[in-house]
């Protein structure tokens, strides 16, 4: 009975595009096999781009996300960077 | 002078030692006089695959250690009149053997064969060094899978980084059907991804594991994909021009009849 209920719900339901998934997968891995940038230097690119927007900006720095990002040939590093406000300049008057 | 070519691929159980035999023996089915080198020491398969596990009297640390010569240690294949085997040793490690040993034994092979194709075994360390170092042509095997493709991708880097310019991508074990439905990479996906000539497309066939069971080579056998797929590749390394098949398994009455009734 189970075989057939299987059956039915394999009529019914989409199967496919998994390998989508396994490209993409696949790419990001890549992009940091062949960049071979370790997490360390990973992690001091962060903490020195944290310093320098800090000192314009407040920022969460526990919200910071950092990635290497792949696109058709081009590879981006991509942060993420919340904002919790801007400091005021005081203003020349 | 013979050409040196190593089939390597990073990840294990790809079907790096599977294509070695078949390779092999399709070109020794087209009169090239041919060496299979086991570089697997420790983990020896080749013989096996081959049918000729219980012939190896010499193997390779053997002959690179002085107790054997050279023409001791082959394995003539009684089937392939032109086709020879020099096994590896089971008992030691990777270690017994150095990439200059290996350069000079393939030296020696050259003299005598139009083909040495060197089975390297999976890993990158001593073995894979072992294995490339010789080569004039590498042939990189991988699986339309994330995992394989991945340690392919790393492999090509470092024959890269060696300077071997040569080399030639073999995927296989592709599965036309989850292929079509989009749940398995295409061979395009994979090229585009690692950006290497292929040189051949091996589908999934299930003659693979017959043949492997009673370690005979599939390519005397016309109706298997996987053969035809093999002999392709052969002509190929001649440097024919053959086009590009992806050879599909046509069901007899037979399998289609069990199949109904097994609902797959």
């Amino acid at each position: 009975m189970s075989v057939i209920i299987d059956a039915i719900k394999r009529l019914f339901t989409h199967e496919g595009g998994s390998k989508e998934i396994a490209k993409e997968r696949l790419k990001l891995v890549l992009i940091h096999d062949r960049t071979s940038i370790s997490s360390e230097i990973m992690e001091q690119i962060k903490e020195e781009i944290i310093q320098v927007i800090s000192k314009h900006l407040e920022i969460d720095k526990d919200g910071v996300e950092f990635s290497l990002e792949g696109e058709e040939n081009s590879v981006a590093l991509v942060a993420n960077i919340p904002i919790k406000g801007l400091r005021r300049h005081k203003k020349k008057s | 002078m013979g050409k040196v070519i190593v089939v390597t691929s990073g990840k294990g159980g790809v079907g790096k030692t599977t294509a070695v035999a078949n390779i092999g023996t399709a070109l020794a089915s087209l009169d090239q006089k041919v060496a299979l080198v086991d570089a697997d020491i420790g983990l020896r398969n080749l013989d096996v695959v081959l049918g000729l596990e219980n012939r190896i009297v010499y193997d390779i640390v053997d002959v690179v250690e002085g107790r054997a010569k050279l023409k001791q240690a082959l394995i003539k294949d009684k089937r392939f009149p032109s086709l020879y085997l020099l096994p590896a040793a089971q008992t030691r490690d990777k270690e017994a053997v150095s990439p200059e040993d290996m350069i000079g034994l393939c030296n020696k092979l050259r003299e005598e064969f139009d083909f040495i194709i060197i089975d390297s075994p999976a890993g990158i360390e001593r073995g894979f060094k072992n294995a490339v170092t010789p080569a004039d042509m590498a042939i990189i095997v991988t699986t339309p899978e994330v995992s394989a493709v991945r340690d392919a991708d790393r492999v090509i880097g470092l024959l890269e980084a060696m300077e071997k310019e040569d080399s030639k991508l073999i995927v296989n074990r592709v599965r036309s059907k989850l292929v079509d439905r989009g749940d398995m990479l295409s061979v395009d996906d994979v090229l585009e991804i690692l950006s290497i000539e292929l040189i051949g497309v091996i589908p999934e066939d299930e003659h693979i594991i017959i043949s492997t069971n009673r370690g005979e080579p599939l390519v005397n056998n016309n109706t298997a994909p996987a053969g035809k797929s093999f002999m392709d590749i052969a002509r190929r390394i001649l440097g024919e021009d053959v086009p590009m098949n992806i050879y599909t398994d046509k069901d007899d009455l037979f399998t289609k009849f069990r199949r109904l009734f097994k609902w797959r």
